[in-house]
């Protein structure tokens, strides 16, 4: 039970203070996890990492999961998981409850109508990386696209495209390496 | 029962947005569409919110849905619905199979998902365009296709993109600055 706690708070500790999941958890996840509780090694941790990217879900719960099933089996994943979730869902609602009361302040109105802005430019951000990182041959124009269209214009469910676009991944793959 | 529902959407959620960040942002556009829980206006605060509070973006992202749809329960059963795959999928890939990344089928299945995420993403951030830099509404009313376009926004708009993308800073630190000039100018 005293473990449960302690994986509990650590990974609370963790969603507390770091900005965005993803990369920007790592440091924070090293200095808890490797250095101070000896959970892990680096490389186990990166290795988490690695397996919580390339699975669905949010990357920060899947390496939160991992660890604590390690640490603690399922009531260690739960634990964990827990913890990492619970300073989003404490914080989050405050300010879900309290917006509604600013919302019409004009200076709050304004504020938010550059935000919107911002927040389109950095999403556009997000695509262009994304596309550079992992749009390298017709396929992969060709899924892009596809996903893009079926979502925006036909307003297809998301999970289609991604259904679709990990068999069509596989059969590729499959394909080349037959005629190879 | 909305409840019902609404952990039902979140465990989709949570079992197809894959790639972290924003990933899970087509699938909540998708809710938002299907019931009307929250508009796609609130979902374009909640992405600034979430990226400028602690803590998982995706996670806080489901908080703010949930709490929008359902008040606090709503936001703690979006949650639990988002992560419960999480842990269903990562529990069994820690008891049966480490090797889970190496495996070539799992690697294949990457190298045609990943395009896709960039495209949905991409959806994603065009229903967001639609409410942050045009004007549809004023369009409908006077019919001029002028009016579509904002010069105001897609100036803001093509100056957070460039720098953006020139200067590697936190988002929050561009969120901030579009807060300033919003107020300023009267966006």
């Amino acid at each position: 039970m005293k473990e449960l706690w302690k994986l509990f708070v650590t990974f609370s500790r963790i969603g507390a203070l770091t900005f965005g999941g993803g990369y920007a958890m790592l440091p924070m996840i090293q200095r808890e996890i490797v250095e101070k509780n000896r959970w892990a090694t680096e490389e186990e941790v990166m290795d988490y990492y690695a397996i919580g990217q390339c699975t669905p879900g949010i990357i920060a719960v899947n390496t939160a999961t991992f660890i604590g099933f390690r640490q603690r089996g399922i009531p260690g994943a739960i634990a964990a998981t827990m913890g990492m979730v619970f300073p989003s869902l404490i914080i989050i609602s405050i300010i879900a409850m309290s917006f509604k009361e600013f919302q019409d302040i004009a200076i709050v109105r304004h504020a938010f109508g550059g935000i919107r802005v911002a927040v389109a430019a950095l999403i556009a951000n997000t695509v262009l990386k994304l596309l550079r990182g992992s749009v390298k041959d017709r396929l992969g124009i060709f899924i892009a696209s596809l996903s893009f269209i079926s979502v925006a214009l036909f307003k297809l469910s998301p999970i289609f495209a991604v259904v679709a676009s990990a068999a069509l991944g596989i059969i590729s793959k499959t394909v080349r390496k037959s005629e190879n | 029962m909305i409840y019902l529902q609404l952990f039902f959407e979140f465990f989709k959620t949570g079992l197809f947005a894959i790639g972290g960040g924003l990933a899970t942002l087509p699938f909540l556009q998708n809710i938002s569409e299907k019931y009307g829980w929250f508009s796609s206006r609130e979902l374009v605060d909640m992405i600034a919110v979430s990226e400028s509070t602690p803590g998982p973006i995706g996670i806080n992202m489901a908080t703010y849905a949930g709490y929008k749809t359902a008040n606090l329960p709503g936001a703690i059963i979006a949650v639990i619905g988002e992560v419960a795959p999480s842990i269903i999928i990562i529990v069994l890939i820690a008891h049966y199979y480490m090797k889970f990344n190496e495996h070539p089928k799992v690697a294949a299945a990457f190298y045609g998902v990943r395009p896709a995420v960039a495209g949905l993403i991409g959806a994603a951030g065009f229903e967001v365009a639609k409410v942050a830099l045009f004007n549809i509404n004023k369009y409908l009313s006077t019919k001029n296709v002028l009016d579509i376009f904002d010069v105001k926004s897609l100036l803001l708009f093509a100056f957070i993109l460039i720098s953006s993308n020139k200067y590697k800073k936190h988002p929050v630190l561009f969120l901030l600055a579009a807060a300033a000039i919003g107020i300023i100018f009267k966006y």
